[in-house]
């Protein structure tokens, strides 16, 4: 029974019939698919096709029924200047998603980080440079909190961030001593904190400096992302922390990193806040939070980790900003409007699993 | 009773990894009981014995993956510590574990140099860190083609998408792929059918021809004893004995390391 001939050796008696089997089976079978499967694999190989085709056809459907309101260069770059914010701190979530966590404080550190800026230059007359790079701090600090939660006490990213959620937004609260700094007030003192609102007129378009540092941010991430070293970490840490930690990669180091970068983006996220609405209010951005996953996830993000795209993450921005404007140029009330996101949502999640289970 | 070990040739050739009585205990679990250990270049050493013998342990020990109590080990003939797997990788032993240690959501590529990314020259990789994705690229495709493997699609499709012994000729061309002298297989064909089994069999042969030694761990005796140059018995935490297989029969292996027989009674 022991095979130590020297001629059988190298194949088992009940394998040698394997030498008359077809070699084909080894190989990548080019079975028949169904066009159904077909669509599951190219969906799979191409995760931001959803979103982009969903964002087509978005635009297409409420131009069809809206008309020119809907599809003037206006209209489109106001969607455009609507979602940036959401943008931006979907950007940090598509991050923390991506190592399979989730991050519901983004919102409340924008907003602190928008008050510290603020409060520090406005009320207490810091030079601006100074403020602002304390806001940015503030951002860091409030990340790496988050990061060290999860990294050393190695608690669930849902369960901390729900707590430093209430914890940050106590702090803006206590801080700002529930005072909004007006308009004007921050023009006169610290104009460089609303530079990013900005008007830009372009071929009767209205953007603002915020929509390109948003773009930038993108472009930014987007390169970390897929051609850093780094980047691929992120993906493998979220994928399959055990397989990337075996690989030799710092899975705490890289998800720390994650978590204060997540911290630094919401703070640039305050700054276009700030630009945004002008005055600088403990109130604003409250539905940041959730709205930011929204954008994540519409754009192809998988909550599961390792699967999503920065550029899926803009798409769902957009997807969102569109079925809001479109639907309200249609005179549908407003809780229509969120009732069309919620739904987007579980399509989107929907779509996510079945592409998942995509057979090799 | 003293482990008498069975040198390949006539006990000239020092050992490439040396281990000396190995201990690790947990709580009150002994997993490694002064174990030794040694593999010769070049050759296949297979590593059997029951569930809970110790096994894991040891190649844990061996890779890097747990740090021992007591005893030493010698790579090369130089005393040397794994404090993580790195360490072990740096010196050249590299470890293919039964869980196979790939993203699947990667890139074939990514996966192969994932830990160990090429940048770009220049102020491209320096101040930008930007990744030398052709360079990659290639060296993968060329890895996989040395090793028969080419069967793949694309070089950057997800490792998802592959069957289970591609996953296991991916991990295996990972492990050899970057200069290591020692490769370390758990359980490689224990998830695969026959087809597939044959295939990374043809594969850690290859691997020895190119002077790479393993070290196979398995439950498959026809495997075992079809490829292996030695078989090392593990038995409650520590080296029960050493047989080559051409003088043992696979039915006396197993009752070495369940206990059912003692070393000396096989003198023969």
């Amino acid at each position: 029974m022991t095979d130590t001939s020297g001629e059988k050796r190298g194949m088992q008696a009940f394998e040698t019939v394997l030498s008359k089997q077809d070699t084909r089976v080894a190989e990548f079978e080019v079975h028949a698919r169904s066009p159904l499967q077909m669509l599951q694999h190219f969906l799979h190989a191409n995760p931001t096709a959803v979103p982009a085709i969903v964002l087509v056809l978005g635009v297409a459907v409420f131009s069809a029924i809206v008309g020119p309101r809907f599809y003037s260069a206006f209209n489109l770059s106001l969607i455009l200047q609507q979602v940036t914010i959401i943008c931006i701190i979907g950007v940090a979530q598509t991050l923390i998603v991506l190592t399979a966590g989730i991050d519901l404080s983004v919102g409340a550190v924008m907003v602190l980080c928008s008050v510290i800026m603020g409060k520090l230059a406005v009320a207490l007359g810091l030079p601006v440079p100074v403020a602002f790079a304390a806001g940015l701090a503030t951002g860091a600090a409030c990340g790496a909190f988050n990061g060290l939660l999860v990294v050393r006490l190695k608690l669930p990213p849902f369960i901390v961030t729900l707590g430093t959620w209430s914890i940050f937004f106590s702090l803006n609260l206590w801080y700002s001593g529930a005072q909004t700094i007006r308009s004007q007030d921050v023009a006169k003192v610290a104009p460089f904190l609303q530079w990013l609102g900005t008007p830009v007129d372009l071929l009767g378009a209205r953007l603002t400096y915020g929509t390109f540092f948003m773009l930038g941010l993108v472009a930014i991430v987007w390169y970390v992302l897929n051609r850093t070293a780094l980047g691929r970490h992120i993906y493998a840490v979220g994928d399959d922390p055990d397989a990337a930690r075996l690989a030799g990669i710092r899975t705490d180091k890289v998800l720390f990193a994650v978590y204060v970068a997540a911290g630094v983006i919401c703070a640039l996220g305050a700054w276009a806040l700030i630009g945004r609405i002008g005055s600088i209010s403990p109130q604003a951005g409250q539905t940041a939070n959730l709205d930011s996953i929204t954008a994540v996830v519409i754009g192809g993000a998988s909550l599961f980790g390792g699967r999503g795209s920065i550029v899926g993450t803009l798409i769902g921005a957009l997807i969102v900003g569109v079925s809001r404007s479109g639907l309200a140029l249609s005179g549908v009330d407003v809780l229509w409007q969120e009732f069309a996101v919620g739904s987007l949502i579980i399509v989107a999640v929907t779509l996510d699993q079945w592409i998942r289970k995509v057979s090799a | 009773m003293s482990t008498t070990s069975i040198s390949p040739d006539n006990g000239v050739r020092r050992p490439l990894i040396e281990a000396r009585g190995l201990v690790k205990r947990y709580g009150r679990v002994t997993a490694l009981d002064h174990a030794d250990f040694d593999l010769y270049p070049g050759e296949i050493l297979a590593v059997i014995g029951d569930n809970g013998a110790g096994k894991s342990s040891l190649i844990r020990a061996l890779s890097g993956a747990l740090v021992p109590d007591e005893g030493e080990i010698r790579f090369d003939g130089k005393p040397v510590q794994f404090r993580s797997p790195l360490d072990a990788q740096a010196a050249g032993i590299e470890t293919v574990y039964q869980s196979l240690a790939l993203a699947p959501g990667l890139s074939i590529a990514d996966n192969l140099f994932l830990g160990r990314e090429l940048r770009k020259p220049g102020v491209l990789g320096q101040v930008f860190r930007m990744l030398d994705r052709k360079t990659m690229q290639r060296m993968a495709r060329e890895k996989l083609t040395e090793l028969g493997l080419m069967t793949v699609q694309s070089i950057n499709q997800p490792v998802e998408t592959l069957s289970g012994g591609q996953r296991q000729g991916i991990a295996v061309a990972r492990a050899t792929a970057f200069g290591s002298r020692v490769v370390i297989l758990d359980e490689p064909t224990a998830a695969l059918g026959v087809k597939e089994s044959r295939r990374v069999l043809e594969l850690i042969l290859d691997v020895r021809r190119r002077g790479i030694a393993v070290v196979l761990i398995s439950h498959n005796m026809p495997h075992v004893f079809e490829i292996a140059d030695r078989i090392h018995i593990h038995r409650l935490g520590r080296r029960l004995t050493v047989v080559q297989p051409s003088a043992c029969t696979m039915s006396d292996a197993v009752a070495l390391m369940t206990g059912a027989r003692a070393p000396q009674d096989m003198a023969a």
